[in-house]
Parts: structure tokens; sequence; C-alpha cells
């Protein structure tokens, strides 16, 4: 185990009396609390941290937050997840580690041989080769060649996630130095204030920097700040919380990575806010030039930050890259932690006097660039040239700060669709218009000056409060030290005479000033083609420290202005996020609840395995028996209905009330059959289609009473049934006076089937006579069954005498027992929905996703009967002509008979002409093992059927042809009688 | 996700409704007395404009009620909640 080597005896934000032990790669460390496991490493010295993505060049950390774009981690363990970047991982006991990519190990990577073949990767690489046969042919060895982590094997078993839907008046998106004048402002007038942070500590910028606020320490006043917001019982601050995506009407979403509940992972928090303040500070960009993301290279602030705040030491001796003022202070702080400076490298011909005065001693180099550096696995020196006279030279050094600039985290403005437009004097594209309500303030406006941005912030918390209604409330500005404005000359890249293979414009993927230039001679130069093409700003890290970079190398070699090119689309997630944070607790049977009949646990009592029969139903599939196989358990089933008695739990269909003094008309219109012939107490079967000719839907329809139905439908379809009634009613006539009411789970049935049905249900103790006279097929009756009242329908959806006894949902469990009580000395037997499907494939009856496919209409299957010549319309009656005016082949249900008889064919499997391998000629519906027939039936839509009955078809599966006669699609009691009887 | 203005319930989320599509002209009383060509129109031609456009929304988690709103679709602004519901 390695001690702190490069720990400062005292300073930053960390616990030395609380040491953290940790793995990283399979060597255990040290750190202390308040570490990140970045800030952990370098304490250790470990500079190696990554390989790159496509040329497995050796990566360090090169940033101290969310903009890393070198290195990324995968987590073990309980922690399990992927591709977290280095910086954003707190450090806690036992935490286990590891680098995404290096195969078989960072030191020897054995793929690093890329890294001499960088010509044979270029940009688009992935287009031009992995055409054929298909990606997904290629991925599995990209991927590990690539070094994308892979996904957790499963899912985290300490904890859940959870999500929450809230509200506010203001909602702040940062705790630097403008979110929290802005939330205490806010807060301070009675708005609803929410302030999210997604650092461990509020304070942003000046938790890295050694600012003075009021005289003071930066610290007392952030604490001094957060005491005040957390003693107002109006603000609800999340610390830890990254805000990733910004949805319309102020829909911000946020995730809590360390949320105070035991037992909770992360909480994802939808927040719709009536005002939005963006306060999400800047990220600095790195330089373009050769080998700048050697381990050893870093972001000037990241290396200010590791001083200050974690009292680490990134290297011993350093040289600082510029084009700007911003990396001078990081000097001076530097100095005072110990760190030698060889040289400031600044670009530019004269920083200004304020500028020479902050570097002392240290030597200035202007009109200089650092052309490239050397080393393998870590910076061992630089090559620094002069922009007058080109000469190199050589400065020995181990660390290397840069520092591009900064641009505005306008990511979450852009996300809002808000505009954004580019600043000279920044060379940065700041916020322009805001489209939703919501407005940018401090460094994310393009303010860098530190007394500014505590007034701007104070002024746009106040103007928010104000916006939702709340008075101003007086907030006095805090007293900072004057700063000097900051000042930047852009260099986008570095002219020089070294490579520019090697000159990465996006660390994290890969990409090269030369995969620019390429993209822009093949033709792919606007700014959103780059993108696609080379993958620059797209991955992980999203380019938030290259992007613009990609952007100013365009600009260079097209000689065309940045304000004029623009920025690619920024999209959510801004940082990584988890699934199961999207997720929430919508797992599983939680995303979409399962719905229950009042019998579910009756039946799984009596032992049926429980299906989904549509629109989250469960019903009993079958029931077996000890020992039973499944095809012995729906033969028994079956034949038990065929040749006795059963009953079936068919209380998911779906139910409408229908009444109203237009409700004939209403039915009228919705079926194709005729249905204002109907006689109060009996009942019809009838079609719905779409009013472009789809069939929509089959059911029966009960006359109740005059102008009142009752409407079934198929179990799965009830919701798209009633979404088309009532906006036929609603929309298309909505001057009709028809009421429906959605009765589904109001009524429950027990269908009781089988020969002898009406034998066993005049056992019963019952006031309706069901003797064949006075209770014939497709009449109602309504009275009390075993003293409950009763709907009952003579229907039939298997062939056989079947009355569907309907009661009020809370009696059908006593209804349901009591049947049994009568029945099982009869042999009554429970069938599940396997056997209904046989007793209805066996009877060529419809069922919506077997037969009806979306392209069959009733002609195909043989039911022209049912569309009504009587009525002048019905929906769907001019689509259904108009496409039959047309001759065409069509696909006709039809039977089929397998040679070999005991032959199940696969639902699905495609008919072809004598099973050449062809286009198909359609394909088999239903097969099933028939009890009547004692041998396999099959149902099939096949063009032109119908003319070929009699004649064989064939059934092409994998390696095999089966053959089957073409018959009638009808097996059993082709003339109803049983049913009808 | 949208907050539509249910014009019974209130604003409410978007994922408590179910889009119907661009708003149309009623369906005809006589579909009979159309041309193939233009009923097959009636059908198939939907208004998909970039812009404001006057769609349908079903209240299916809530009231069950059928109401047009005017969004546009570029912006996802909702423009107008005005003839609300369909007389
Ligand atoms: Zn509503």
């Amino acid at each position: 185990m390695t001690s702190q080597l490069r720990r400062l005896a005292s300073g930053g934000d960390i616990d030395r009396s609380k040491i953290i032990r940790y793995e990283f790669n399979g060597t255990r460390y040290q750190g202390y609390e308040g570490d990140t496991l970045a800030s952990a490493l370098i304490a250790n010295g470990v500079s190696l941290t990554a390989r790159s993505f496509k040329y497995h060049r050796p990566r360090g950390i090169m940033g101290a937050g969310s903009e890393e774009p070198a290195s990324f981690v995968e987590l073990l363990d309980d922690d399990a997840s992927s591709s977290q970047p280095i910086t954003t991982v707190l450090l806690r006991e036992g935490l286990r580690a590891k680098s995404v990519s290096g195969w078989p190990s960072l030191k020897y990577d054995l793929l690093s041989i890329n890294q001499l073949i960088t010509r044979c990767i270029p940009a688009g690489f992935y287009y031009k080769t992995f055409k054929w046969p298909n990606w997904h042919f290629f991925e599995p060895s990209i991927r590990r060649i690539a070094g994308l982590a892979n996904a957790p094997k499963q899912a985290p078993t300490k904890g859940q996630y959870e999500s929450r839907n809230w509200f506010c008046d203001v909602l702040i998106i940062g705790a630097g130095p403008a979110g929290l004048t802005s939330a205490l402002t806010a807060a301070r007038s009675g708005a609803r204030t929410i302030l999210v942070d997604d650092g461990t500590n509020p304070g942003g910028g000046l938790l890295n920097r050694t600012d003075k606020v009021n005289d003071k320490n930066t610290s007392d006043w952030i604490t001094s700040i957060t005491d005040e917001l957390d003693s107002l019982s109006n603000v609800l601050r999340l610390q830890e919380s990254i805000a990733w995506a910004y949805r319309e009407q102020n829909l911000v979403v946020v995730t809590e990575r360390q949320p105070a509940a035991e037992l909770l992972l992360q909480r994802t928090w939808r927040i719709r806010a009536r005002q939005v303040i963006l306060a999400c500070g800047a990220i600095e960009r790195t330089l373009v030039f050769a080998n700048n993301d050697r381990p050893g290279v870093m972001l000037a602030s990241a290396v200010q930050a590791y001083v200050n705040r974690y009292a680490v030491l990134p290297g011993k001796r350093a040289v600082i890259f510029t084009n700007n003022d911003s990396a001078y202070p990081v000097a001076v702080d530097m100095i005072a932690a110990g760190i030698e400076i060889a040289s400031i490298i600044d670009s530019r011909t004269g920083p200004s006097n304020a500028m020479r005065e902050l570097a002392g001693d240290i030597e200035i180099l202007t009109n200089h660039i650092v052309a490239s550096t050397l080393g393998r696995q870590r910076v061992r020196a630089v090559v620094v040239q002069s922009n007058e006279t080109g000469n190199p030279r050589s400065i020995p050094c181990d660390l290397l700060c840069v520092s591009g600039g900064w641009n505005p985290t306008i990511h979450l403005f852009s996300q809002s669709r808000s505009t954004l437009r580019y600043n000279d004097d920044l060379a940065a594209f700041i916020p322009h218009e805001a489209v939703q309500a919501c407005e940018c303030v401090g460094a994310a406006a393009g303010e860098f000056e530190l007394g500014q941005i505590l007034a701007d912030g104070i002024k746009v918390g106040a103007r928010a409060a104000s916006d939702c209604g709340f008075k101003r409330v007086e907030t006095s500005v805090p007293s900072t030290a004057s700063s000097a404005p900051y000042s930047i000359e852009p260099l986008w890249q570095v002219n020089s005479s070294e490579t520019s293979a090697n000159a990465f414009v996006d660390i994290q993927n890969d990409v090269t000033l030369n995969d620019v230039h390429l993209a822009i001679r093949e033709g792919f130069g606007a700014i959103e083609h780059v993108k696609r093409y080379t993958t620059g700003g797209m991955g992980i890290d999203q380019g938030k420290t290259g992007g613009i970079n990609i952007v100013g190398a365009v600009a260079n070699r097209s000689n065309v202005a940045l304000r004029d090119i623009g920025t690619t689309t920024y999209r959510s997630p801004f940082a990584p996020i988890e699934f199961g944070a999207i997720a929430g607790g919508r797992e599983n049977s939680a995303l979409l609840p399962y719905r229950h009949t009042p019998m579910t646990q009756w039946n799984k009592d009596f032992g049926a395995t429980m299906y989904e029969s549509g629109a989250r139903w469960r019903r009993p599939g079958y029931y077996a028996k000890n020992g039973e196989t499944f095809q012995e358990t729906v033969n028994r089933e079956a034949l038990a209905t065929r040749t006795n008695l059963a009953v079936y739990d068919g209380s998911p269909l779906g139910k409408f009330d229908i009444c109203g003094p237009d409700a004939t008309k209403l039915i009228d219109i919705l079926y194709t059959n005729l249905f204002s012939n109907l006689k109060v107490g009996t009942g019809r079967y009838g079609m719905m289609l779409t009013e472009d000719g789809r069939i929509l839907d089959d059911g029966v329809t009960v006359k109740l009473g005059e102008n009142h139905y009752l409407m079934s439908t198929s179990t799965a379809n009830a919701e798209v049934v009633h979404r088309h009634i009532q906006h036929f009613l609603q929309i298309e006539r909505p001057k009709w006076n028809v009421w429906i009411t959605p009765i589904t789970t109001q009524w429950s049935n027990a269908t009781v089937c089988g020969p002898n049905a009406r034998e066993f249900l005049s056992r019963v103790e019952s006031d309706i006579d069901f003797s064949a006279d006075e209770f014939p097929f497709m009449a109602m009756r309504e009275g009390t069954i075993e003293g409950i009242e009763a709907r009952v329908f003579r229907v039939s959806f298997t062939g056989e005498l079947s009355f569907e006894i309907n009661v009020q949902s809370r009696f059908a469990l006593k209804l349901w027992e009591r049947l049994f009580e009568l029945g099982e000395p009869l042999g009554l037997t429970p069938i599940g929905s396997e056997a209904n499907h046989v007793l209805r494939v066996e009877k060529g009856f419809l069922s919506l996703g077997h037969e009806v496919d979306g392209t069959a209409d009733p002609y195909d299957l043989g039911m022209s009967w049912i569309m009504s010549k009587k009525k002048v319309d019905y929906i769907g009656k001019r689509a259904v002509e108009i496409r039959r005016s047309v001759e065409s082949p069509r696909r006709e249900l039809v039977g089929l008979l397998t040679d070999d008889p005991s032959r199940l064919v696969t639902e699905g499997a495609p008919l072809t002409p004598s099973g050449r391998l062809e286009a198909s000629e359609g394909f088999v519906t239903a097969s099933v093992w028939s009890v009547a027939s004692s041998r396999s039936v099959a149902l099939a839509l096949l063009t032109n059927g119908r003319s070929r009955i009699g004649q064989t078809a064939h059934i092409r599966l994998k390696g095999e042809i089966v053959p089957a006669t073409i018959t009638q699609p009808c097996f059993y009691d082709a003339d109803s009688l049983r049913m009808k009887n | 996700m949208l907050v539509i203005h249910c014009p019974f319930c209130g604003p409410r989320n978007e994922s408590e409704f179910i889009n119907g599509g661009p708003a149309r002209e009623k369906r005809a009383d006589n579909p009979n007395a159309y041309a193939d060509a233009d009923w097959i129109d009636y059908l198939i031609e939907a208004p998909n404009p970039l812009g404001p456009v006057t769609e349908k929304w079903w209240h299916v988690m809530g009231c069950s009620m059928w109401f047009s709103i005017q969004r546009n679709t570029l912006t996802h602004e909702i423009l107008d909640y005005a003839n609300k519901t369909h007389d």
C-alpha cells in the first residue's frame, strides 16, 4: 500500500483524520474523506489512468469535474456502474474501480499498437468499414478494442432508485457565487426555491480558488448563505445533484446521486419551475497541439482545484500554456503549494501589466506556443516555439497546465431551445435569447469577474422571484477585491510544423485535427456533419473541453467566422446518468402494474399458470394437475368443454355501457353490420373497422333496453375502442346524445360452457329459465343466481353451449366458488386461455392479433355477410369499397391440415410457393392440437386461399418444408348446431 | 414533457393524454357523395406543418374528454386553448 506522497501537509477541504482505503486497477491505495477518486490517485502519484478509445494512447487525469475528457472508470461490486468520469467519483471506504479501457493492463496495453497505425483508423472508419453484413457482427470486438465499459451484469442489490415529480417558483442550477446569491434573494422574497448543485459541497468555482468575499475566506461566506437558506422553509437544497435535461415548459430533470435516505441509491427529480436560473459556471477549454493528450497535460483550472481544494500536487515542475488571463492566478496558487513553474507560455503578444505583476519572477514567454509534448507514459518535457522565429526549444517538466479560455456552460440553456451567439471578447458562445422562462447568470452568462457575478446573482434572483409575483427584498452585494477584466485571444490550434495527426480536438473520442480536415475534404464540412463523421463532441463528456476547438478548426480550414458556423445541438444528458436513475421505481411489473380479476387468487390456488391476456390483465393460461404436461393439461381442459362441462374467467373482456337517445345510431355507424333491428334482450356479434378500412375489433353487443346497450370488446383493445368511440362522439358528432361508461372492471364473469351447461345451470338456484325455448342463442336474461344479481348472455367463443354469467365484481368470487361447490361432482373443469385458444381455432373463430393482422378485411376472413348492404354508411365502408374496387390478390383465411397429423407448426410460420425460397404467400396464424379431430389443425392467411381449398400449401420452416392440405377454416361443427342448440 | 390544459381538469402532464393527430374537418355525413380520390385524400392527407398546428388530444388518464389545442411543432409552445372543446 502506497502512502500519499503527493499530498500537502496542510490545507484543502479534506479530512486527514479520516483515511479511506480504495482500489484502482487492482492496486490498493489510501485517500482522505473529501477526495474524489481523481484527487486520491494524484495524491498517490498515479498519472496513467486510462487508455484512449481508438488508438489506446496513454491518458491521465485532465480535469477536476464533469468536464473530464480522458479518464473514465467502471465501478465494481455494489456500486457497479460504467463509464463514470474519474473526477466525479467520490472516494468512499472499499471503493473498487477500474479503467474502462486498456487490455490486458494500462501499462502493457497490447492494442496500443493502434497508435502506430493511426492512419488506418481515420474519421469515418466505422462507417466505411463495418457496413457489411451489419454492425452487430463487429460490435463485440469493437467494443473490446474501443474500450467501452461493460454494462453491469446485474442490477444493484443494496437499495433502489426513486423518482419524484416536483414544482417550484424559482429553480437555480449551480451553487457557485451567482447561484448562491440568486437563491438567497429569491428565497428571501418568499418564492418556493430549489437550489441544485452537482458538487459535494456548495461553492462552485470558489472552492477551487482563494478569493475573499466580505474580507472573509469564501468558505465562511458560503456557509453563511447556505445556513440561511437551510433555515427557510420555502427552500430545498439538492447537493451532489446533477441537472441533466431541460425540457419544454421549464421541466428540468435532476438526479440526486447521494440522497439522504437509507437504501436509496439515487433519486431523480422532475422539477417543473416557473422560473429557471442557470448559474452553471463555465468550463475551461484545452488547447490543440501535438500530443496534447499525454498524461501530465491538465487543465489549469483543474490543477488549481487539486492544489487548493484537495491539497495534492499533480506535478513538481510545471509549464503553463495559455491564451488568456485566467492561468495567471493559477500560477500563483501553484507556487504557494510548492510547485516550481518553469515558464508561462502565452500565445498572446502582450499580457497585461496586471498579469505580469501576478506572475512575479516567473518567466513569461509571450507570442510563444507549445508545439508538442515529449515523454512516453507521462510528460517529461514540452517543445516551445516562438511565433516570430519558429525556433523550437525544449523545457523539461512533468506537468503542463493548459488554458484555452472559458466556455460558459450553456448546455442546459441550449437544451431549452434558447439561442446562443458568439462573443468576440470572450471568444466563446454565450447565451443569446431565452425561449423559456429562464436566465443565465454569472460565468454561465459570460461574466467572469467575481464582484459583478455576485451583483448579477442578486439582480437575477430578485427578477425571477418578482416575475413569480413575490415582492422584492433588499439583499446587499458582498464586497470582493477588484480584479482585472478577463482578456483572451483565441487560439483554436497552434501553427507548427509538428504533425496534426496527434493534435487532439476531442480527447475522449480520439479525434484529431487531421480527422476534421478529412471530414471537410470529403464533403462533411457542416458542423453537424463534422460531428457525425468524426464523432468529435460525442460520447460521455459531450465535448465539454474540446467541442469549440472543433468549431475553431473548421473555421480555420474553411475560412469562415465561428459565429457563422455555430455549435452542434446540445442534448441531454449533460453528464452520464445511470439507467436505473432514469427508470426510478418503474421496474418490472411496477412499470405497468398488472390487472387482476376477483378470481386471481382462487386461480393461483387451483394451480393455474397465469398469463397476460392483453392490456396487462392476468388470466389463467392452464391449470396443470399433478404431473400433467402442458399439452396433457390443455387437452384435458378442451375435452372437458367439448364433452361435459367447463367454466372460464372471462372478466377481462372490455365492457361499455352505452345509452342515450342517439345510442342506436352510434352502434349502427360503429359496426359494419346492422344493429338497429336488434330486439331488447338479445345480442349480436359485430365487427368494427377503422375509417381506413382495417379491422379494429369484434365482439358482442347486447341491447339492454330502448337506447341502452352493453358492448363487449376484446381484452387488449378495450382502450383503443374507447378512444375510437369517444373520438367519434366528441369530435365528429358532438351533437349526438350518447353517454358511454367503461364498465370493464365493474362487471366480472364466469362463463359456463359445454354440452352439460344447461343441465348444470338448471340445478343452480336461479329465477332464470335456462331451457332452450326460453333462453335461445344470443339472448340475454337478467335475474339472480345463487342470490346474486346477474346478467346472463348466451354467447359462445368455444363453439359449445355457453352461458356468460356477469355479476358485479365484488360478488364474482362468491359466484365462482358457489359454482364450483355445485359443479365439482359433475366434473366442472376450470379452463385457461390455452384451451380457449384450441377451442376457438377448431371452430375457426377469429382472434385479434392472429387472423386479424391489420391488413385483413372481413371479406378476406370469409365474412362478407357482416358488411351490411342495407346501411348507407358505417365507419370504414368507403375505404373497403375503394380498396376492393381494384382487383388484386388478397390473403384469405383458410384451414390447414398438415400431412403428418401429429405435426404442430410455429404460429407465424411463412407459406411459400411449393416451399421454395421465395416471397411468402401467407403465414400460419394458429396451430393447435385439436381434441375434436385428434390431430393437429391450423389456420392461415393465404393468397387466394379460398380458391385453393383441397390443394397443398407448404409451410417453410428452418431446414424443413411441411406440406399441408388447404381446407375450410373450420374443423368442428361447421353448422354451429352445438352452440345454437 | 408538455403541460396541457385540459378544459375540464386544468393543467396536467402530457403523460395523461394521448395525441389524436391534427384536427381535420368533420367526417362527412354521407361519404358516398365523395369521389374515390377525394375520400382517399380525406383519409390520408393530414396537415403536418412546421409551426402552429391545431391538434386533438384525449385525456385518457383523466376525464376522457377530447379537445383541441394549437401547438407550435417547432418550439412545443402551446399557443391557444381557445375553442377548447368541440361544441
Ligand atoms: Zn381532463
